[in-house]
């Protein structure tokens, strides 16, 4: 039959496939998660919970590093396993079945101990985009960490002990450009507009148009023109105090025009412009962490080796100092607002345009850098999406896990800080290392066989620790108490918890989008609580 | 390692629950005080505990796969889709060679397959289909749905559900709890419901944000946004131009519609000066679409697998009662109280009264069903009764019975037969039951100065 629609623009499959995705992270999102090679290390419950959430969405590639032999237990808890892995290598097994779920993703499965790669072929690791990793003893977390610093390789370190669990991401500098806030800031310029914005502005007369018209004026020209009428009387300033915004609102009531019976017309675009009174007088001006970004030590004494990021933190500090005078560059987003088409388009375009021509400016800069420094190009389209988003360019800077081993004078004070609060998420962290101690001095986990004799055990490890952190130790024991009864216990729906936190965080730092935990997410699942440490 | 020598005494299906026989044949100082450790609790669970998970969706398919590993075996899985290309990217019991398949049977026979041991049986069918019987048989059931409605319909059969003792106290043993999760991209929650005695579904409406919707006025004359323009052609240019012939419905799956509404959007949008009309953008607002990834998902559904594993052992305390869950920023949860309504239109097991004019027109009482927060209706149908018989004031979803009882719409409810202080009976989607709502005049004194 012939179809009413001659071209139909028909979706890829694969568009198809990751569309509910897609509409998170964008196609540009998609593909950087496609480059991505993540490694595992330990085919864990934990471990395979991360993976099958990282390969679903379809990552680029999975190497599995795991040298155990599948066990009943490892079957009773992790779901890519079958009975007939038994006694079959971990990390083999748990890939067979991992890949079953996204054909597009390759993997590798690599039947060796972590310490032994660490040792005889170190570079293995170096072109991954992060290392995860779980059920790693103390020696093995401090040498691995040590060194995926030292070859800047983010790495995310994972536990799950009973119904406790945590994860820690290690990355040396992670800038993010598409941070998605949930409440982006308008940047509108009212009280600096550019010049076809000002002309925009000023071509109203708000008491000469008919009702109809009246009633289709942006909310940001009547706000304008209140601002405008109040300053007559105020010497030019900018109301800043709750009084004075009030009188901007006087100001636009008496805007509004009136029925026969002199009762003011309800009209949704003035009542937005008395909304907005509050939220977006807000003068334009140049962020702190913003400020801190362009005058980093990275953004000033650029090198070839200099990555993109800063090169346009540059390229943007030069822009703010020039052709700025010491703003951003326009953002070219408009609220929707109520508003005839014509001047809500026209609006718009004032707007793009002038982010369009301010990224051009910092554009150039780019290019001028980058032809002095003799290093690769960096494309418009990433240079406007820098733009675009150089209001909420966030940049994390992080810490060695080895310090949290070796307990810095920071380190120290910081958890000591949380323990006499007392923060009894602190208190997990603490059993959780402690438990990870029991296990280097005694080859199992505090509790395995028996829950009673281990108590005293464990409570010296408590105590080794608190006193390194120069803390008196805990009032009660019913901590330590909990981690015995857990015996090492690896709780499936604990890990499928901590599997879908840690393959998103994963995600984050591949895609670079969206911020991620900085840096230690711990999990009770048992009163349901969870809280985010920065060591 | 010694571990090992103890581990080889088992038989191997003591060594597979090893992980969870600690937590459930060990005490410890946080326990739930009825908590007594012993063996039989994994027999409990493996033997008797029904489960009915509600959804094989995002949260299902991760839900049957946590039960099953947490202990359970007799797991009911309810749902009437079947499976899509765009589920892949997170319901991963579900292969391309399985789209078009029920998504409820696939998920069973995979994770039976998988779990040696685990006896998950599937209902390929609406949760309307199944009545109170089959319902009554559960000793807990978890829900992972999409839809708000068929929340509220779950929510409300539960209530039907319970019984009450002659000193109208609640019948304990007649509390099925309710595990509930929902996500939204990168954001979800998670609670726990004991039905008559802790917040339900219906108490807390308003923590659901408001549906967005585009006034009419604004996509036929005033529009500014891509998405009016697709509103546009979805509202008005489909139904005037019938581009199928026969009056055949817009349907969001079908390509060939969605690429119609697309073009027409944009040879609108261009008309208008508006840009960023794209085919994704089209599907999504035809559709409704809600972002959704696969670890947001997981994170809830597990959440959700270890409080059941709670409410069926006793070996924690359960959360109290709402956890949201934002990975957006960082990871972040925040666990609260929801607090019960008393007069909650659900669970109260109260006479609810609905205040209305005296000279209200029945349209007044329609249009307070659906838009107060008390109620929130899709399309109440209203009835009473005079004299001892049953008389139809309006009826919405049947159309022959519509059409004979639209005029009431417009008539005074006096004139109807009601008064202050009658009952009306209203039933809706978004409950099993019919509810029965006493009206109060709220200008009584008029009516009597009238007469």
């Amino acid at each position: 039959m012939a179809s009413p629609c001659p071209k139909s623009p028909e979706q890829s499959e694969k568009n198809k496939q990751y569309d509910r995705q897609l509409r998170l992270w964008g196609d540009h999102g998609q593909a950087a998660l496609e480059n991505g090679h993540i490694c595992l290390i330990n085919a864990t419950a934990l471990g395979t919970e991360i993976l099958k959430s990282i390969v679903l969405p379809g990552v680029g590639a999975v190497t599995i590093v795991d040298d155990n032999i599948v066990s009943d237990e490892d079957i009773g808890s992790n779901f890519f396993l079958e009975s007939s892995s038994k006694n079959l290598n971990r990390g083999s097994e748990s890939l067979r079945l991992i890949l079953e779920l996204n054909p597009a993703v390759q993997g590798y499965a690599v039947q060796e101990a972590t310490d032994q790669i660490l040792q005889e072929n170190p570079d293995f690791f170096k072109n991954f985009s992060v290392v995860i990793a779980s059920s790693l003893g103390e020696k093995t977390i401090q040498s691995l960490s040590h060194h995926l610093w030292e070859i800047n390789v983010p790495l995310i370190f994972c536990r799950s002990v009973g119904f406790l669990g945590s994860f820690r991401i290690q990355i040396k500098e992670h800038p993010i450009i598409e941070s998605h806030p949930d409440n982006e800031q308008y940047d509108l310029r009212l009280d600096v507009p550019f010049h076809t914005l000002f002309d925009y502005l000023n071509s109203f007369d708000i008491d000469e148009l008919d009702l109809k018209d009246h009633g289709h004026i942006p909310w940001i020209v009547i706000l304008y023109k209140a601002v405008q009428k109040w300053q007559i009387s105020n010497s030019n300033s900018w109301p800043m105090s709750r009084k004075e915004k009030n009188e901007i609102k006087e100001i636009i009531q008496q805007f509004k025009r009136v029925d026969d019976n002199g009762m003011p017309i309800y009209e949704e675009n003035f009542e937005e412009a008395l909304r907005a009174v509050n939220t977006s007088l807000t003068p334009t001006f140049l962020p702190v962490k913003i400020q801190e970004l362009i005058y980093n030590s990275s953004a000033i004494n650029l090198t070839k080796e200099s990555s993109p990021f800063w090169i346009m933190c540059s390229a943007l500090r030069a822009f703010v100092e020039a052709e700025g005078k010491g703003k951003l560059p326009v953002r070219g987003v408009l609220p929707d607002m109520t508003a005839s088409t014509d001047h809500y388009v026209t609006l718009q375009n004032i707007y793009r345009n002038q982010a369009a021509l301010d990224a051009e400016l910092v554009y150039r800069k780019v290019q001028e850098i980058v032809a002095q420094l003799h290093c690769d190009n960096i494309t418009e389209t990433e240079v406007k999406l820098f733009c675009r988003h150089a209001h909420d360019l966030h940049l994390i800077k992080g810490s060695c896990i080895t310090s949290e081993y070796q307990f810095s004078n920071t380190v120290s004070s910081y958890i000591a800080r949380y323990l006499e609060e007392p923060d009894v998420m602190m208190v997990h962290y603490i059993l959780l290392r402690a438990a990870e101690m029991f296990r280097s001095e005694h080859c199992r986990a505090p509790g395995e066989w028996e829950p009673e004799s281990d108590i005293a055990k464990l409570k010296t490890c408590v105590s080794k620790l608190l006193t390194d952190i120069s803390c008196s130790p805990f009032p009660k024991d019913d901590h330590i108490h909990e981690m015995c009864r857990y015996g090492g216990a690896e709780i499936h729906s604990v890990s499928a918890f901590l599997g879908g936190c840690v393959a998103h965080e994963a995600i984050k730092i591949v895609t670079k989008q969206y911020k991620p935990v900085n840096n230690t997410f711990i999990y009770d699942g048992a009163s349901t609580n969870t809280a985010t440490f920065t060591f | 390692m010694a571990a090992a020598a103890v581990d080889a005494q088992m038989p191997e299906q003591q060594r597979r629950w090893h992980n969870i026989r600690k937590v459930l044949e060990r005490s410890g100082p946080f326990c739930h005080p009825d908590f007594e450790p012993s063996s039989e609790i994994l027999d409990f669970l493996m033997d008797s505990c029904k489960i009915l998970v509600v959804g094989a969706g995002g949260l299902g398919c991760e839900l049957l796969k946590d039960l099953a590993l947490m202990g359970f075996k007799k797991i009911h899985i309810v749902d009437m889709d079947t499976i899509e290309l765009s589920n892949l990217n997170r319901q991963f019991l579900f292969r391309k060679s399985d789209i078009g398949l029920s998504k409820a049977k696939c998920a069973v026979e995979f994770v039976n397959k998988r779990v040696p041991g685990c006896e998950a049986v599937a209902h390929h069918c609406a949760i309307q289909d199944l009545d109170e019987g089959f319902y009554r048989q559960f000793h807990i059931i978890v829900c992972g749905l999409d839809s708000i409605v068929a929340r509220r319909w779950l929510n409300g059969m539960l209530m039907t559900l319970l019984q009450y003792n002659d000193d109208r106290s609640l019948d304990q043993s007649s509390v099925i709890p309710l595990v509930d999760g929902g996500t939204e991209g990168f954001k979800g929650n998670a609670r726990v419901i004991l039905p008559g005695m802790s917040a339900c579904i219906e108490c807390t409406l308003d923590l659901y944000p408001p549906q967005k919707t585009f006034p009419l006025c604004t996509i036929a004359n005033t529009p500014r946004l891509p998405e009016h323009c697709i509103e546009y052609v979805k509202v008005i240019q489909w139904p005037k131009e019938n581009p199928w012939g026969n009056a055949t419905p817009l349907d969001g799956d079908d390509p060939q519609h969605v690429a119609w509404v697309f073009e027409k959007a944009q040879e609108r949008a261009t008309k208008h000066g508006i840009t960023s009309v794209t085919y994704r953008l089209t599907q999504g607002v035809l559709k409704n679409i809600i972002p959704a990834v696969a670890s947001t998902n997981a994170a809830i559904a597990a959440t959700c697998a270890t409080e059941v594993f709670k409410l069926a052992s006793s070996c924690c305390t359960n959360m109290n009662n709402y956890m949201v869950l934002n990975m957006a920023d960082g990871v972040y949860t925040y666990t609260f109280s929801a607090e019960k309504k008393p007069d909650c239109v659900a669970c109260s097991n109260t006479t609810r009264i609905l205040e209305v004019e005296a000279d209200a027109v029945l349209m007044d009482i329609y249009e307070k069903l659906k838009e107060d927060q008390a109620y929130l209706m899709k399309n109440p149908g209203i009835t009473t009764v005079i004299n001892g018989r049953n008389k139809t004031l309006y009826m919405p979803s049947i159309k022959s019975i519509e059409e004979r009882t639209r005029d009431n719409l417009k008539k005074k409810i006096t004139e109807l037969g009601l008064y202050n202080g009658a009952e009306i009976l209203v039933a809706d989607v978004t409950t099993p039951n019919t509810i029965a709502i006493k009206l109060k005049f709220s200008d009584n004194v008029d009516v009597e100065m009238s007469r």
